[in-house]
């Protein structure tokens, strides 16, 4: 292969972020689910929840673990500086994917009631700190964060919360709950189905809000991101998309065309991830406090072209396979759940 | 205590924890191919209800592998900054290939392994089993890869001074192909062979010992015990390899492992000491002279590199390498003994109703289980100072911008989750072993009865 070193650290930037946005497409109507938990008092119903997301969540979750091996492979200092400064979330973020793994696994190991409670109310509690930390990680990443001259961290915890990073966290919960409770609707019948139906829409409502609240908080307060996309007008296209997709959901669902609202989710959740890519491009972390000379990019920040190459050759044997086998095992397990005798 | 010596704690506790896991998965997932294979040829039942019952302990397994993984993945960011940075470009497409290549195939499958068995033919359902049990292996491929390149660099060239210096990659497959990855990547794979061997030896000769399940308990112990025998052979010649190697590749280790402080030739092999860095030589030594030069050369009186080779601030902690790489040797040994006592005695036709074998059997569990973590502690204790041989120290691979508090706040963190995730393992293990596996199919009533009950009740009362 004979590509330049500029085309392959964008290329593979590309590549971290279409892995980061098959997560949040697919992780995060598990942890829509998730949240969703509770919110029925029915055993049944909890299970038949728990099982619409069973066979594919932990599948779901590799797409992160998979992005974060990209990460650390393509841009080790973005990596490594993103890793050492957001200590703490990460740390949260960790515990939140431990207690949702084992909570999903454990729960209906026993029959007590006690024991349910105690998973259920877990798996809702760890999948709402999962998303709200993707959030916070996000919105600091668009805001940036205060680095030196080795590209090293020299803020606290306390630089990494503020009103815009919490917004952001917000917003996360808020899509993730909607796109799991559209993600119900898709796959369950019955009364579950109808129970939904209700709850669908002030999910929808919840997010719109809030992502006008971030929306207007991002143009005013990080002028940088709206820049961007000034800078290249034709970015204004993804925008558009994102905003007909929004407003597509309300719509598919009230004809309960389910599926497309679904697609339509989807294709919000992804046009998101490539507003956000647009905007922080070419930073990976932004330096808040000198963004012109400290920011890490990638092509400060990445790794040689070798590796890159290698990389880019294993992505291209390796996610083609990754595709297609998500496909086969989505399309075996499609349709409404149904509890078995090796349901969760 | 300083970031340094919180940071190593914290990656002893975490890695040593995951490290219950995989081995487990591994080791299971390829018994599971050989029990449904069976079943494929034969079509007798027992082994699809077999297959069944340890596919739900393989998925117990592999879940809490999976989610004590992660927090492995982020740490060497989140508490090891500068490591990362020195070797991202090399390590980094290590990691990158076992998400896409082997965490994807395992995951993927497994759905269909553990949910697939009446929605897929048995055809399909195997080629599941397959996969999942070739996505086990090539995870441990490529982390192994990583870190043997960690123990014997090859195939990089260093860039950059000081902060900004790292590794890069010239020659990926002299790095995959590092000079201890196929001895080290071999010994690892048949020890994780052996955990998931003897797990099910354990729970077999339970059975046995209470006369419950009895068929089953057969088909389990025949399975696992022809591939402990087997492994328990293999292992023999993989650790001879490995010690060679790291004879070769890493003296100073070497040296620790077998406590020569002095550079001599013919030097002894020993079974029993205390190491003394004190007076520089083994206390209450039982060894066979010039053993260990044959070993490692083919030739009684080749030279042995010691200790005094290096500066003595570099010297790994003797006593503990030392200690547990005898431990492992042991627990192999105490592995021979229980495959040979239970395959004489069912030869003999003794062996069910022989209960100190029995019992003997039901121990066997932990002693892959001490091997493989006592051989890792030697392993990477034994690269001390060095984080990356002879090339970066531990102490400079720390994160920069993270402090002590940090560090010992997640420490204490993981201690609880990990300590209440253990029991809770070990009890819902337990609740599986002693419902059994005839339970599998009355589990369909069951589950199917629950189901009934709140629907007619329409009503959930917790109580």
């Amino acid at each position: 292969m004979n590509i330049n070193l500029d085309n392959l650290q964008l290329i593979w930037f590309v590549v971290v972020i279409l892995l980061l946005a098959g997560y949040s497409i697919l992780d995060g109507f598990d942890l829509g689910v998730g949240m969703l938990h509770l919110f029925s008092k029915k055993d049944v119903e909890r299970r038949m929840m728990l099982n619409s997301i069973g066979p594919v969540w932990d599948g779901n979750e590799v797409w992160l673990v998979t992005a974060g091996g990209a990460l650390f492979a393509g841009f080790p200092i973005a990596y490594a500086t993103f890793c050492s400064s957001f200590y703490v979330p990460i740390m949260i973020l960790l515990s939140g994917l431990i207690f949702r793994a084992v909570a999903i696994e454990f729960r209906s190991k026993r029959p007590m009631a006690w024991w349910r409670w105690t998973w259920d109310l877990l798996f809702s509690l760890a999948s709402l700190i999962i998303a709200f930390a993707l959030g916070i990680g996000i919105g600091n990443l668009i805001r940036g964060i205060p680095l030196d001259a080795n590209q090293e961290f020299i803020g606290d915890f306390s630089s990494l919360i503020d009103v815009y990073s919490l917004s952001i966290g917000v917003m996360t919960v808020a899509l993730f709950l909607m796109h799991g409770a559209i993600y119900i609707l898709m796959k369950t019948e019955g009364e579950l189905h109808d129970k939904m139906r209700h709850w669908v829409n002030p999910a929808i409502i919840l997010f719109i809000m809030c992502y006008a609240i971030t929306t207007v908080a991002t143009l005013i307060y990080q002028p940088h991101m709206a820049e961007a996309i000034r800078e290249r007008p034709l970015f204004f296209l993804v925008a558009l998309v994102n905003m007909l997709a929004i407003a597509n959901i309300p719509r598919e669902i009230q004809r309960q065309r389910d599926d497309l609202a679904f697609a339509s989710s989807c294709c919000n959740i992804f046009s998101l991830l490539t507003i956000y890519a647009i905007g922080t491009f070419p930073n990976l972390i932004r330096a808040n406090n000198d963004p012109q000379n400290l920011s890490i990019t990638i092509y400060n920040g990445s790794s040689s072209a070798m590796t890159l190459e290698i990389l880019l050759l294993i992505a291209l044997i390796g996610i083609p396979l990754v595709l297609s086998y998500t496909f086969t095992i989505y399309w075996i397990f499609h349709g409404k759940v149904r509890l078995e005798s090796t349901s969760y | 205590m300083d970031v340094e010596v919180l940071a190593r704690i914290q990656f002893a506790l975490t890695i040593m924890f995951h490290y219950i896991y995989p081995p487990l998965s591994i080791g299971l997932s390829l018994l599971l191919v050989i029990i449904e294979g069976l079943y494929l040829k034969t079509k007798n039942p027992l082994y699809k209800e077999t297959a069944k019952f340890w596919t739900k302990v393989f998925a117990l397994t592999f879940a809490i592998g999976v989610a004590t993984g992660i927090v492995m993945e982020f740490e060497f960011g989140t508490n090891w900054a500068t490591y990362s940075k020195y070797v991202g470009d090399v390590f980094g497409s290590a990691l990158a290939a076992e998400g896409v290549f082997a965490f994807f195939l395992e995951s993927g499958f497994l759905a269909l392994l553990l949910f697939g068995w009446d929605r897929v033919s048995p055809r399909l359902h195997y080629f599941s089993t397959v996969m999942v049990c070739l996505g086990a292996h090539f995870s441990a491929i490529w982390i192994v890869v990583a870190n043997s390149w960690m123990q014997t660099p090859a195939g990089y060239q260093i860039v950059g001074e000081g902060l900004k210096a790292k590794a890069q990659i010239i020659d990926f497959w002299a790095m995959v192909f590092n000079p201890s990855s196929v001895d080290r990547l071999l010994h690892v794979t048949l020890g994780a062979w052996l955990a998931g061997a003897f797990l099910m030896i354990s729970v077999a000769s339970y059975y046995l010992l209470k006369k419950e399940h009895v068929d089953f308990a057969k088909i389990s112990l025949k399975v696992s015990l022809w591939v402990a025998s087997i492994t328990l052979c293999l292992q023999l010649i993989s650790g001879d390899s490995s010690a060679r190697g790291v004879a070769k590749n890493q003296p100073a280790k070497l040296a620790a492992i077998e406590g020569i402080y002095e550079t001599q030739k013919g030097a002894s092999l020993s079974f029993f000491g205390i190491p003394n860095s004190k007076t520089k030589r083994i206390d209450y030594e039982l060894s066979i002279p010039k053993v260990l030069s044959y070993l490692i050369g083919y030739d009684f009186n080749i030279e042995v590199q010691g200790l005094d080779q290096i500066p003595e601030k570099d010297w790994p902690n003797v006593s503990v390498v030392f200690q547990t790489y005898h431990l492992m040797i042991v627990m192999w040994a105490l592995m021979v003994v229980a495959s040979c006592l239970a395959i004489f005695n069912w030869w003999r036709g003794t062996l069910f109703e022989k209960k100190w074998v029995l019992r003997y059997l039901v121990l066997s569990v932990l002693f892959p289980q001490i091997a493989n973590q006592a051989g890792w502690v030697t392993a990477e204790m034994g690269r001390y100072p060095w984080i990356v041989q002879d090339l970066l120290r531990i102490s400079d691979g720390l994160s920069k911008s993270v402090t002590a508090q940090q560090v010992l706040g997640s420490i204490i963190l993981f201690t609880i989750v990990y300590s209440m995730l253990f029991v809770l393992f070990i009890y819902l293990l337990h609740q599986k072993f002693k419902q059994g596996p005839v339970d599998v199919e009355h589990l369909t009533p069951y589950h199917q009865q629950l189901v009934a009950i709140e629907e007619a009740t329409h009503e959930y009362q917790p109580r």
